[in-house]
């Protein structure tokens, strides 16, 4: 780890160096790719949520002016291979088109192939299909029972995964301890909802014999789903990196999305487009987050001093699988959270049922399980009468005990607990707070005051995959750069993936200014496409700061060294005698140097003057391996999840209008702790916004299913994303406990802000409405759920 | 069917369909991609565009209701290529932006929020922009953007519009 202090560029304000193209428009996303000739794709969506396809009549569309082609489930099922999913189910099979049965209502049927999108929308109006309506189930209790109609019949029941995982002597805890309480609470199902919908072009080369693509992707191994569902190599397929990704958070994965046009284009032989419109991305796009029950049970002290836990936590993943039971798996890496709790059980189950599919969504499954914990330490309060910051204190893990061992394996790397708390509460003068709270309680507010503190995991490793699935022995989830120095003396790097908005050529740019000591705005950040990139895993798990600033910095460091060793030889010492500054090597000793662009000369043009065995040029790469990664689960299902350990502390207060139950946030402060930050403003940004979507996931959003199962918020009327109305001005106390396992002391810090919000808001309405004994269990708590449930209590 | 639309201060003479959105025009038969299609039901304001100066949603509209309307869309908004408009310049200082995608949106809303009034409180700013929709920032440094560029330009004693001429 370097010195904190007397970094050049590292944790100063710099400018996102990409942001000069958004303000003008220029940004150059998937939608944006206009290749002569494309044709655009529109898509018959499944009106049952379970049914056997018996017909599909396209007579009418292929009539149609400009339609080229009508796909069914049927063709591309037998041309393709199934989707990739994550767990050991081989019997869930899942094609782009539902082939023979459809198992969620708006599921894609077939696809309309025309010369523009509106064509191929008027076509698809006139495709009738016809079926046999089948059993369906919609409820995640129900599918698990045995005897519910199974989603996929060949899989023989609706569970994907029903593991359970024993920590530590929970059985002996739970009988000493001197009191257990329990309790249910549901995390309900929402989204990352991008502004931008799923976008992909893909065009067929038949005489190069090359798949192009370009995707709004967020996806580790995209190009390998795509070269293995469509049986060809993997470097048939070239997806660009340099597209513009206009939001994900997560859901962009686009698989589905992918083979199909990338399908429709081999067969055509033209460009093919796929832009989803927003009921398509909302209902079928393959984007919905978890949906999840915890039933959890706690053994505490009269202290407050919780000795152990027993969490059941049963998802609702939809019609098809993907990777989204992992999502119940990357949890058990901070499955604790800040806690010193000692054992755990843990039994984690996904079932599958007649809704949209579930993808990734921010923190990959830890928000849900954050909120079942923290919703957890303030019944412990509650039932002992205790302050919930007390209890909280009590049980944080203290700054002197990391490295700190979870019962579930992983090694929290560092954290300092209550000195983020303490800062927090200092900055929003907790007793005012409380007072204040106090106060709109006698103005006739329901005022409520939440707590929550959050763990984020980041560096972003993939040991969920062996431990959920026995037939994975994944232990690498590497990031890579290169760097080259031309012959003229400018640095330029590559980076091997798409981004969303995370900054990540300017973090790249950034560490490896810093590194060589040069002005990050004079180096040039590209990104090759697949073929000619190293390994990436794309940003997903708030890894970039670690990984690919890791990878950027081990590679700067190859090319200093390298500086080094043509300088050393060229002045004919030894290189430990030489000192290196800003791309220049001199010799203290002697007075001698070599200047940057000497040196740069020897590499590119002096191939006598270089040490032996040296190649000519200035390239290095870097392969980075996850600190801490490389090993599989232990039997017992121990594994280190990830290797960094942010922590987050939030404190909100909010109102609630009386008659309305609208509530209002009046205050909302966050201490944050990820380490030695690289960009302030980029983590500054992250943290705002995800406590915004936290706003949105506590408060407003849901995909509503009926009981016929129809999705009923279909629009941004239905589902609703928080606006400037609903965002309060949140302040962040910052606090830097750097991590011993990365190169600048980073961690992750896209996340924190999901992570806590939805636990924290919580906690303040359920401060609010507790006077009136009413308890909100389930999220979203919206307005109306608020009106009726004080209505209700006003009445008994 | 014939329409001429004013689009950053030039006219286009197009044959198009009477159903043609204004944002689809805009988009794929002008060519002009800055504009972009969120939800396309007019909530998200992603396809924001000024007409006469006024925000508008280019998805609610047809392009041949927009004939006779002066349209500035976020490429007309840079005062020349690689210079930014004072507000686009306090986007990029406060990072106000992430992925970019609503940008022109809040952008053109900002835009048309500083011809109105030299001196936004915070409110009006919240107003002004609570019909776009962003998921990254949570709208904090996307109002100080705004915050910063109204006091750039009180500074400088010029308008938005000024400023780009």
């Amino acid at each position: 780890m370097t010195d904190l202090r007397g970094y050049r560029f590292v944790s100063t304000k710099r400018r996102a160096r990409e942001h000069r193209r958004f303000v003008v428009g220029e940004g150059r996303f998937a939608g944006d790719i206009n290749l002569p000739g494309t044709l655009h794709v529109a898509l018959v969506a499944s009106d049952l949520p379970a049914g056997r396809i018996l017909d599909i009549d396209t007579r009418q569309a292929l009539a149609m002016p400009g339609v080229r082609c009508v796909l069914t489930g049927a063709d591309l099922a037998a041309a393709t291979d199934p989707l990739m999913i994550g767990v050991d189910a081989p019997k869930v099979r899942r094609y782009p088109l539902a082939a023979g049965v459809t198992r969620y209502c708006g599921e894609w049927i077939a696809a309309i192939v025309a010369g523009t999108r509106a064509q191929a929308e008027d076509a698809r109006d006139l495709v009738r299909v016809s079926y046999e309506a089948l059993p369906f189930v919609l409820d995640a209790e129900a599918a698990y029972q045995q005897g519910s109609p199974p989603v996929h019949a060949d899989h023989g029941s609706n569970v994907l995964l029903d593991k359970s995982f024993v920590w530590g002597e929970v059985v002996d805890d739970f009988a000493t301890a001197k009191h257990r309480l329990s309790y249910r609470v549901r995390w309900g199902r929402s989204s990352t909802v991008p502004i931008e919908t799923f976008q992909v072009t893909a065009s067929w080369d038949p005489w190069r014999e090359i798949l192009d693509v370009w995707a709004s992707i967020q996806m580790p191994k995209f190009q390998d789903q795509i070269a293995r569902a469509l049986r060809i190599r993997q470097n048939d397929v070239r997806v660009h990196y340099d597209v513009d990704v206009g939001g994900s958070y997560g859901v962009k994965r686009g698989i589905k999305h992918t083979v199909l046009v990338s399908f429709l284009s081999r067969q055509l032989g033209v460009p093919v487009q796929l832009i989803e419109d927003r009921l398509e991305n909302m209902r079928a796009g393959d984007m919905h987050g978890p949906e999840r029950i915890f039933d959890v049970e706690l053994a505490y002290d009269q202290d407050g001093l919780i000795c152990s836990m027993q969490m059941r936590a049963l998802d609702n993943v939809g019609a098809y699988a993907g990777r989204s039971p992992f999502q119940l798996g990357k949890p058990v890496g901070a499955i604790v959270g800040p806690y010193r709790i000692r054992s755990v059980a843990y039994q984690a189950i996904a079932v599958t049922t007649n809704k949209s599919p579930q993808e990734a969504v921010r923190g990959f499954g830890q928000a849900p399980t954050n909120y079942a914990i923290e919703t957890g330490i303030d019944k412990v309060a509650a039932a002992l009468g205790l302050d919930r910051l007390t209890v909280r204190r009590r049980n944080f893990i203290r700054k002197a005990e990391f490295p700190y061992l979870i019962p579930s394996g992983t090694r929290y790397d560092s954290g300092d607990y209550h000195t983020v708390v303490d800062k927090a509460l200092a900055h929003v003068d907790y007793e005012a707070l409380m007072a204040e709270r106090d106060r709109l309680r006698t103005q006739g507010l329901r005022a409520g005051v939440g707590l929550a503190s959050c763990l984020e995991p980041g560096g972003g490793n993939s040991a969920f995959e062996p431990l959920l699935n026995p037939k994975n022995d994944t232990t690498t989830w590497m990031d890579s750069c290169r760097i080259a120095v031309d012959a003229l003396g400018s640095v330029s790097a590559t980076m091997h993936t798409l981004s969303a908005g995370q900054g990540h050529e300017t973090l790249l740019a950034t560490v490896i200014g810093e590194v060589l000591e040069i002005d990050p705005d004079s180096i040039r950040v590209v990104r090759p496409d697949s073929i000619a990139s190293l390994p990436s895993n794309s940003p997903v798990g708030s890894r970039m700061a670690v990984m690919l600033g890791g990878a950027g910095f081990y590679a700067a460091t190859k090319l200093k060294q390298r500086l080094i060793d043509i300088a050393a030889h060229d002045l004919g010492v030894d290189p430990s005698r030489v000192v290196y500054t800003a791309g220049g090597v001199h010799d203290p000793l002697s007075g001698e140097e070599r200047s940057f662009a000497q040196l740069v000369h020897i590499a590119h043009r002096n191939f006598h003057r270089l040490p032996p065995g040296f190649e000519p040029g200035l390239n290095v790469t870097h392969v980075m391996q996850v600190p801490t990664g490389g090993h599989l689960p232990t039997a017992d299902g121990r594994v280190q999840m990830y290797p960094v350990h942010a922590f987050e502390f939030h404190i909100v207060l909010l109102a609630i209008d009386p008659e309305l139950g609208k509530p209002e946030i009046r205050r909302y402060v966050v201490g944050h702790d990820c380490g030695t930050i690289i960009n302030p403003d980029i983590v500054r940004g992250m943290t705002l916004g995800g406590i915004a979507h936290g706003i949105g996931a506590a408060l407003m959003e849901e995909f509503v299913y009926d009981d016929e199962g129809q999705m009923v918020a279909q629009t941004f009327m239905d589902y609703l994303l928080p606006s400037t109305h609903e965002v309060p001005q949140i302040e962040i106390v910052h606090h830097c406990t750097p991590s011993p396992f990365t190169v600048f002391g980073q961690k992750g810090s896209g996340e924190s802000g999901y992570l806590g919000a939805a636990a924290a808001i919580s906690s303040a309405v359920n401060d609010a409405t507790g006077p009136l004994g009413i308890t909100f269990d389930a999220l979203p708590i919206r307005m109306a759920t608020i009106a009726d449930a004080v209505a209700a209590a006003q009445k008994r | 069917m014939q329409v001429s639309l004013q689009v950053n201060r030039e006219s286009w003479h197009l044959d198009i369909e009477p159903r043609q959105t204004l944002l689809d025009c805009l988009r794929n038969v002008i060519g002009l991609r800055g504009t972009h299609a969120g939800c396309e039901h007019g909530v998200c304001g992603a396809c924001t565009v000024l007409l006469d100066g006024t925000p508008a949603r280019s998805c609610l509209i047809l392009a041949v209701q927009s004939d006779g309307y002066e349209i500035l869309t976020i490429e007309g908004i840079a005062p020349s290529p690689g210079q930014l408009s004072v507000l686009q310049d306090a986007f990029c200082e406060t990072h106000g932006l992430q992925c970019g995608f609503c940008t022109p949106g809040m952008i053109l809303a900002g835009h048309a929020l500083l011809a109105r009034t030299s001196s936004p409180t915070r409110s009006e700013i919240v107003e002004a922009l609570s019909g776009n929709l962003c998921r990254c920032t949570g709208y904090v440094q996307i109002i100080e953007a705004i915050e910063l560029a109204a006091q750039r330009l009180r500074g400088a004693n010029t308008s938005p519009g000024e400023a780009r001429r």
